[in-house]
């Protein structure tokens, strides 16, 4: 399955695409775009990735960690392209039988995908438009 | 030997294009490509030191030898999520 998508997220699928009888929670999280970044105004994020090796990347991190939370069942999906202000970028859920499992999973794997996938965002708004975390 | 060369994102830009194949001698490195991107671009002038870097859509040291049909890339900071 694919973990790209230039498409609005759909998270009620990703949901059920997780949820097992034997679950009794599960962890949504989202990354939206916001209007600010480092004191300047956002308008919106341009994403930009190296896909078959974002699709590898994400893969790996999401084995890791249903390896080190056999309980618990994640989906993930990043969506790429030209988002607005509001616009939701990652959605990731985590379902397990109780909640404490789910809560560190899905920590998890959004601190380590914004580790290592080959994802960049480009910002743009009335003074411009830079990519995030290149020194110029 | 052939290898080809992929720009993403602030790398796109700055190249103009997306992807460049290169005719390069055996035993050239990813840090020598990066020499020449350097050399070819002078808003790269200030990185001394490749980004991180890919071969075969997978992270790879800098210092790894290429191979004919090999696919690089150099990887800026990533930002996703």
């Amino acid at each position: 399955m694919s973990h790209l998508t230039d498409a609005p997220i759909d998270t009620a699928s990703l949901i059920g695409s997780v949820m097992r009888p034997s679950d009794g929670a599960y962890v949504l999280f989202e990354g939206v775009v916001r209007n600010h970044h480092d004191g300047r105004a956002v308008e919106s994020i341009f994403y930009d990735a190296y896909r078959p090796m974002a699709e590898k990347e994400i893969e790996r991190i999401t084995s890791k960690v249903r390896n080190e939370w056999p309980e618990v069942a994640v989906a993930i999906v990043h969506r790429l392209g030209l988002l607005r202000v509001g616009d939701s970028s990652i959605a990731i859920v985590c379902s397990s039988p109780h909640r404490g499992e789910s809560f560190a999973a899905c920590r998890a794997m959004i601190d380590r995908i914004k580790t290592t996938v080959p994802i960049w965002k480009k910002e743009r708004g009335p003074s411009g438009e830079e990519w995030v975390g290149w020194q110029k | 030997m052939r290898v080809r060369l992929l720009f993403f994102a602030v790398l796109r830009d700055i190249a103009g294009r997306g992807d460049a194949e290169l005719e390069l001698p055996e035993g050239t490195r990813p840090r020598e490509v990066w020499q020449q991107l350097r050399a070819q671009h002078h808003e790269l002038a200030a990185y001394e030191q490749p980004p991180l870097t890919a071969i075969n859509e997978s992270y790879a040291s800098p210092d790894d030898v290429l191979r004919e049909g090999d696919e690089l890339a150099f990887i800026p900071p990533v930002a996703g999520g």
